[in-house]
């Protein structure tokens, strides 16, 4: 085994090691480790999307001396490497863009526990893309709850300690029914292992046994991990989560945390239980369903907020439903799709999130969506990047989300029938109401009504993650194509 | 049907605990009830787990006598798997009390829905 | 937003002369704007904020209960929410109930979760792990990533809980918070030392076997039932019955929040280090230098005793510090 295939592993084990040396540190030495981290893994995670990109398959990481169903394992190909690096990637540049807000906003003197949970939020992510097994992946789940919940907590006004409330109680409920979930499949396959499960659970959809709990299991470990993930009727704790935070917390929550859940669904349905099976079960008729909702939902409900963030927040919901309906197409092309929408998805929301905050600073620390009007003229970069963003969820061609919402029509196309329809509709309407309030709002920061106050000069770190941010989303967009087909090579070695 | 369930004894009582910690969760609201809720569901799914492991007859899976064969021992993975999971457990029920700590200090109330509509609007 | 003209030398007069803005008061507004220098300046203006902040919060939320008190609660609402909650139990019950009667039977021998994985752990664990406790051998060997895993919640817990409710030392002039758990209606330390003589005698005979007792058990975790988890709780247990009965000034003579942070600190990352070794040596094939031992000896078990030691201390401490913080915000 050569030197880059240990990455994976020792990026998790080294976040951890940072994670507990960060939470003796001073506040500034503790922000300095916690973006030395991020970079490291950053760079440690594309080594090793190189290394799979060159030999195009998959392998299999033993954690400790004992093979495949006794003992722990990762399983690393270019899927997870090329989602690991992307979303690594909008993580540190959150973190750089608003780092001066946070340390302003957090109590000095913990700020160290603050980068403790940042930490602790990458180290889950990790594990949560590369592992390959479930009760890991519970428990990494629950390390990415209380982290999250850190997060959203971090400002310890009254109303970001109502948000964590909330946050945590749809959480649990979503950790123990996966957990549940898990359990009995546990007790009808005897395996915790996702390639052992795969085998037994093909095994016994041919003999046709234990086809009741099979049906649980799915279920409960969709709607478990849909409860954590802010799919549509379980979206209650998203908006004052977003709007209460920091702009770190509300970027990495709706960049990382949700998007770490979604993967680790995916690779449930693909890989543990297989597609063939999922299929014949009818659940991702119920996740479609719950898809289209959200997307219209979300979308309502973004027209009538009246500050940018909780529009951004709704936006979420919306978007999360894009990809709960690709996951709920059923086929291979849907889920490829759901996959390309989650790393389109967490590039811009996470670009939106750090220049409104950029904007809303520039405008004299207001919220109010009506207070941004003109703020091109006080911060040229923070407002260039929202209207790109904007435009690209709105589906602007060329851009990352435009990609998704063809994909995603053909896919429908060729399943045809009543998802196609659906997914039709639902993709004009949602697209409509799209332009709706995301153009109005990007079209103000242009409006120059004369007394635009004066233009503030951001600080290096901000312009770095705003260029950042821009580039990678024009990257998305203009190279949608090979990437596209990379992560489809990385699709054909995932199950 | 009747008989399943005898025969089943502890997942029955499991899933029923876990149901009544499930509708504790959602019809009470006041926090501490719902942090109690929220462990019941915890530990009715670990009991659940442990009675997978289960085998009539066998024991606890600690090697005695040098005997090491699956006719003298119970499975050892659900043992392991429970241990893991009370320590989350515990881990989650200990957040969630600081938080009502800190809430109980603002709000003086502990009744949820008394604390959202406190907090006001969103967008005030 | 800094005027360009007020910066040129005689600015200051021009504006001064304009009647715009008192300069004194201009120098004042300059003093608060400016970007604190130390770590310590920052600390008190960050205080400083807060309290404001905070009292403007109690002002608005305790108008926001007057208007609540005097609102009629709607029932309609309620109602629908309670019926709508009692069909999803409902439906869950019944759900699970009927699942129940589609598994495998309990305790019976041909399950499928009785197969070649517990096989193994049973049959060659003993020589693969040097653990007399099967279970043990199994977490902390076998799925040891999970075992990592599972102390990294127990300190993402602790982290949380204390960002929530560890007070700033120097934080009583303005913390409403800290003035709250610290005065008269809240603060149960506020009566310390209780000297409770039932209590004290109890812990005087107790807290040295719980102790005792706590250590035995980490240190045969690989031998007997328990290990780093259940030890752990016994030997926090026992500092817990320490501080109700002699009170926190008792305690501090030796466990402070540098003793906390010091021992979490040491003990995870041995743990993370030697278990970095062993995937390392596992994944690349390296045999492992470190001899498993006599099966049965105190020292046995590779590993195991090493790892049983570190959990021991990371709960023992945990344990003691959530119990401290909820009591008094400190440890």
């Amino acid at each position: 085994m050569t030197l880059v295939q240990n990455f994976p592993a020792l990026c998790i084990l080294l976040t951890l090691v940072c994670a507990v040396l960060t939470s003796v540190l001073k506040r500034r030495s503790a922000a300095v480790v916690t973006g030395m981290v991020l970079v490291i893994n950053l760079v440690l995670n594309i080594m090793a999307l190189m290394y799979t990109l060159k030999t195009g398959e998959s392998y299999v990481y033993r954690m400790g001396h004992f093979p495949a169903p006794w003992g722990n394992e990762l399983r690393v190909g270019v899927l997870e490497t090329g989602t690991a690096s992307v979303l690594l990637l909008v993580v540190l540049l959150s973190y750089l863009g608003a780092y001066r807000r946070s340390m302003q906003k957090i109590e000095p003197t913990k700020y160290n526990l603050y980068g403790v949970m940042v930490d602790l939020c990458v180290l889950s992510l990790q594990a949560l893309i590369y592992t390959n097994d479930l009760f890991t992946a519970y428990v990494f789940l629950e390390i990415s709850t209380l982290a999250a919940s850190g997060l959203i907590m971090a400002k310890q006004t009254g109303r970001s300690l109502v948000a964590g409330v909330r946050y945590m109680i749809m959480n649990l409920l979503g950790s123990s029914l996966f957990l549940l979930g898990v359990v009995i499949l546990y007790s009808i396959t005897g395996h915790l292992l996702m390639t052992p499960i795969h085998d037994a659970v093909a095994q016994l959809a041919a003999s046709g046994e234990y086809q009741i709990p099979l049906d649980v299991t799915v279920a409960l470990i969709s709607v478990g991990l849909g409860m954590k993930s802010a799919m549509y009727p379980f979206e209650k704790w998203v908006p004052a989560a977003y709007s209460n935070s920091t702009a770190t917390s509300s970027a990495l929550l709706s960049s990382v945390v949700s998007k770490g859940y979604i993967f680790l669904l995916i690779k449930i349905y693909v890989r543990t239980i297989g597609m063939p099976v999922i299929e014949s079960l009818g659940i991702t008729d119920v996740i479609f369903v719950f898809g289209a909702a959200g997307m219209i939902v979300g979308s309502v409900a973004a027209l009538r907020v009246r500050t940018v963030r909780m529009m951004i927040a709704y936006s979420s919901v919306a978007q999360i439903g894009y990809i709960f309906l690709a996951i709920g197409l059923g086929t291979m092309e849907g889920m490829m799709v759901a996959l390309w929408h989650l790393l389109a998805h967490a590039a811009t929301k996470s670009m939106l999130f750090i220049s409104s905050a950029e904007m809303d600073e520039a405008s004299g620390g207001t919220h109010l969506r009506k207070d941004v009007q003109g703020a091109f003229y006080r911060s040229p970069l923070a407002a260039f990047a929202f209207s790109l963003g904007a435009a690209n969820l709105v589906g602007l061609p060329l851009l990352s989300v435009f990609v998704t919402k063809f994909m995603l029509g053909q896919t429908a196309v060729a399943v045809g029938g009543r998802h196609m329809a659906a997914t039709l509709i639902c993709l004009t309407i949602s697209t409509l109401l799209n332009l709706g309030y995301f153009m109005s709002t990007a079209m103000s920061l242009y409006v120059h009504d004369g007394e635009t106050g004066s233009r503030r000069k951001p600080d290096h770190l901000v312009r770095l993650s705003l260029a950042g941010f821009l580039a990678l989303n024009l990257v998305l967009g203009f190279c949608a194509a090979p990437v596209y087909q990379t992560l489809l090579s990385g699709f054909a070695v995932f199950g | 049907m009747f008989s399943k369930w005898l025969m089943n004894y502890e997942e029955t009582a499991a899933v029923i605990l876990f149901c009544i910690g499930f509708s504790m969760m959602l019809f009470n609201r006041n926090l501490i009830k719902k942090i109690i809720g929220m462990d019941m569901m915890d530990s009715s799914i670990y009991l659940f787990l442990a009675s997978q492991g289960y085998i009539e007859g066998h024991k606890a899976p600690i090697v005695t006598g040098g005997v090491q064969s699956t006719e003298a021992y119970i499975n050892p993975i659900p043992s392991g798997l429970v241990l893991t999971g009370i320590v989350v457990a515990v881990s989650v029920s200990a957040l969630m009390m600081a938080l009502s700590i800190r809430l109980y200090h603002r709000y003086h109330t502990l009744d949820l829905d008394k604390i959202v509509a406190l907090t006001g609007r969103e967008e005030a | 937003m800094s005027d360009r003209k007020s910066d040129l030398p005689g600015g200051r007069f021009v504006r001064w002369l304009n009647q715009d803005q008192d300069v004194l008061e201009r120098q004042m507004i300059a003093a608060q704007n400016r970007e604190p220098d130390s770590d310590e300046e920052m600390e008190e203006a960050w205080r400083r904020e807060r309290f404001l902040e905070d009292q403007k919060e109690e002002e608005v939320v305790a108008s926001r209960l007057e208007a609540l008190n005097e609102r009629k609660v709607p029932v309609i609402g309620r109602v629908v929410y309670m019926l709508g909650c009692m069909l999803i139990c409902i439906a869950m019950i019944m759900l699970l109930l009927y699942t129940v009667t589609t598994l495998p039977g309990f305790g019976g021998e041909i399950d499928p979760a009785q197969n070649e994985v517990p096989r193994r752990y049973i049959e060659q664990g003993l020589q693969e792990t040097g653990a007399l406790n099967i279970v043990t051998g199994m977490i902390l060997d076998y799925r040891a990533f999970d075992t990592l895993g599972e102390s990294t919640v127990l300190f993402a817990a602790a982290m949380v809980v204390l960002f929530l409710l560890r007070l700033d030392p120097e934080s009583n002039r303005y913390s409403t918070l800290a003035a709250s758990i610290r005065e008269e209606p809240y603060a149960d330390t506020f009566y310390e030392p209780k000297n409770d003589s039932i209590l004290q005698h109890t812990a005087k005979i107790l807290t040295p076997v719980a102790f005792l007792l706590g250590i035995y058990v980490v240190l045969n975790g690989h031998l007997t039932p328990g290990g780093g988890f259940s030890g752990g709780a016994i030997v926090g247990a026992g500092l817990v019955l320490h501080v109700t009965a002699f009170g926190f000034e008792d305690i501090r003579r030796f466990f402070t929040y540098r003793t906390y942070q010091r021992t979490v600190v040491t003990a995870l990352l041995t743990y993370a280090f030697s278990k970095t070794y062993s995937f390392y040596t596992g994944a690349n094939g390296i045999e492992s230098i470190i001899p498993l031992g006599m099966p049965g000896a105190i020292l046995s078990g590779g590993l195991i005793l090493l790892l049983n030691i570190c959990v021991g201390f990371i709960v023992t401490c945990t344990v003691y510090v959530l119990y401290a913080v909820f009591r008094k915000g400190d440890v």
